[in-house]
């Protein structure tokens, strides 16, 4: 029964996440649209982080690398394309892009590549171990873009008309929305069948008993370093949505900040859970406008919420409400 | 020797000061239980996670199949068809039963990275996976969470989770540990039929069952072994009586 109740809390969280909007619409309230959109797209961060810290029980501290590379795919391509400076001009031209499909495509090269590298590495130690190095990659690819003035350094890069995507007006804040919840449905649904596949029993079984796996003759590590490069992959495209919505890119999306905001997602949504990062960002942005509209400390109740929740409902809000405890 | 399946010779482990494996020297015949015994601390369970690849040794050989495995790791050995079982219940506690048995059937496939087919639907891991927990008893327990069933029915699962592997050896660390007298019985009997299908190295402490199991036996006594022979011998023997059974009788 905790199964359908789960599913029913899924089902409302979805309808509530594409209700919201239209209901905005019909009110001509385009920052409420704005604001789902925000939650759609760091769901979709969430996700990703989700795969490895949720399924493949690895805290990662450095999403926020992934995040910002797809946001600086982005917003690097479209300086490029809208300034008429090519990228590159021998041995071959490359030249920037304002078209959305291939800016992602850039985007998840480019992070599976970072990811490779970094979880080559990270993934050889565990734990706190890991915990910090995951963060110490992130924290160099952040000096990196503040150290890097073609690209604005500190002050970040504008990108002045928001990307296209062939059929939809991306200025209009309904249809961007739409764009950006069925990027999140499809992460959902890959991540969904992913994990009840071979290779996501694999995961599952890295996170709680490596030594068993071992014995069974399957490397915990392979496992985990593919499973690294998908979750930033899906991060990373998030990013690059993000940079679109914000149609702006800085240093801030690296930062360790947003690293653990993306892991606060996960957390108070419900670890290990679909949806819990959908529950996590919703909440968390309906938090940061409610409370921080009236109160400038919005941050210290969600420091609670978040203390209570790790203490007291591993399971998160989905957990909380579903009534069940799935991970011991 | 040379139609041994795995062969140790002269493994040696040594932690700081304590020699926990002492010129080790010991072979696993096809169709033979092997057993290896001795007292707590004897350096047992250290020399099946050598044999296993979850410790290197600092000294000596260990062949498998007609191979120098020294280098392999654990899951390598592993794959090679090297399967154990371990002390304490080693298994995935938040999978099901089946779950735990369709890993090691996953394993051996070699098909570990397949991202979209639903496992549960598997009928390649499903059914031969079902097959093995039948064999121990443990089917109707299918879908239940590991963590749930009782110790005794954990320790099956060990056992499913090894058959599953279909290895040419099995290491078997104390697989009676905990169980009842009842349990005990029919795990002896059944590891009585077992030897047919790939030989057992089997650590234990309950003497009925390795008495009425081994074809050899040796004694482990401060990571050394100090005979090795059948059943008979074993218990003839005055070394063994001092050092081991005499404690205990």
């Amino acid at each position: 029964m905790t199964m359908n109740r789960e599913f029913l809390i899924n089902s409302i969280l979805a309808i509530a996440l594409i209700a919201v909007p239209l209901i905005a619409l019909g009110m001509d309230e385009p920052f409420i649209i704005t604001l789902a959109t925000k939650v759609a797209i760091f769901a979709m961060a969430g996700v990703g982080l989700n795969l490895v810290l949720g399924y493949g029980g690895l805290v990662s501290f450095g999403h926020a690398a992934f995040f910002g590379i797809g946001g600086y795919a982005a917003g690097i391509l479209a300086s490029h394309a809208l300034n008429y400076e090519p990228i590159m001009e021998s041995p071959f031209l490359i030249e920037g892009t304002t078209q959305m499909i291939v800016i992602w495509i850039v985007a998840l090269i480019v992070s599976a590549l970072v990811a490779l590298v970094i979880g080559a590495i990270t993934l050889r130690t565990s734990g706190v171990y890991f915990i910090m190095i995951t963060l110490a990659f992130a924290q160099m690819i952040y000096y990196f873009a503040i150290s890097w003035p073609a690209y604005g350094g500190e002050d970040g890069l504008s990108i002045y008309v928001r990307n296209g995507f062939p059929g939809i007006n991306t200025l209009d804040p309904i249809s961007f929305f739409a764009l950006c919840a069925v990027m999140l449905a499809i992460a959902m649904v890959f991540s969904a069948v992913l994990i009840r596949s071979r290779f996501g029993l694999a995961l599952q079984g890295a996170r709680q008993n490596p030594q068993r796996m071992t014995a069974v003759g399957i490397a915990p590590f392979r496992i985990r370093l593919v499973a690294f490069v998908i979750s930033a992959m899906i991060t990373a495209l998030a990013g690059a949505l993000y940079a679109d919505l914000n149609r702006f890119v800085s240093p801030t999306m690296l930062s360790w900040h947003m690293s653990g905001e993306i892991m606060v997602f996960v957390i108070l949504g419900g670890v290990g859970r679909l949806f819990g990062p959908l529950a996590g960002a919703a909440l968390y942005i309906i938090l940061e406008h409610l409370l921080g509209g009236v109160w400038e400390f919005w941050q210290l109740p969600l420091g609670v919420l978040l203390l209570l929740v790790v203490l007291f409902a591993r399971g998160g809000l989905v957990g909380v409400l579903a009534g069940e405890r799935k991970h011991v | 020797m040379s139609d041994a399946i795995l062969s140790l010779s002269d493994v040696t482990k040594q932690f700081g000061s304590l020699l926990a494996s002492d010129s080790v020297t010991l072979d696993l015949r096809p169709g033979e239980i092997h057993a290896l015994i001795g007292p707590n601390g004897a350096g047992k369970s250290t020399l099946i996670k050598q044999i296993a690849g979850e410790i290197k040794s600092d000294r000596g050989d260990i062949h498998f199949n007609g191979q120098n495995i020294n280098a392999l790791d654990a899951v390598a050995r592993s794959r090679m068809g090297l399967a154990r079982t371990f002390q304490v219940s080693s298994l995935m506690p938040e999978f099901s039963v089946l779950q735990n048995v369709m890993l090691a059937r996953q394993s051996v496939s070699g098909k570990v990275f397949r991202f979209f087919k639903p496992v549960l639907g598997d009928k390649s891991l499903v059914e031969p996976a079902m097959a093995q927990l039948e064999r121990v008893g443990l089917a109707d327990r299918a879908q239940m969470r590991a963590a749930d069933i009782s110790h005794g029915e954990r320790r099956q699962l060990e056992m499913a989770v090894a058959l599953a592997l279909e290895p040419k050896a099995f290491l078997l660390d104390e697989p009676m540990a905990g169980m009842g007298p009842e349990g005990s019985k029919r795990l002896t009997g059944f590891l009585d039929g077992l030897r047919g299908q790939a030989p057992i190295l089997l650590v234990e402490h309950d003497m009925d069952a390795v008495f009425a199991l081994a074809d050899r036996i040796s004694v482990l006594v401060y990571g050394r072994i100090i005979a090795t022979g059948t059943v008979d011998e074993i218990r003839g023997n005055d070394d063994v009586k001092r050092a081991y059974l005499g404690e205990e009788a």
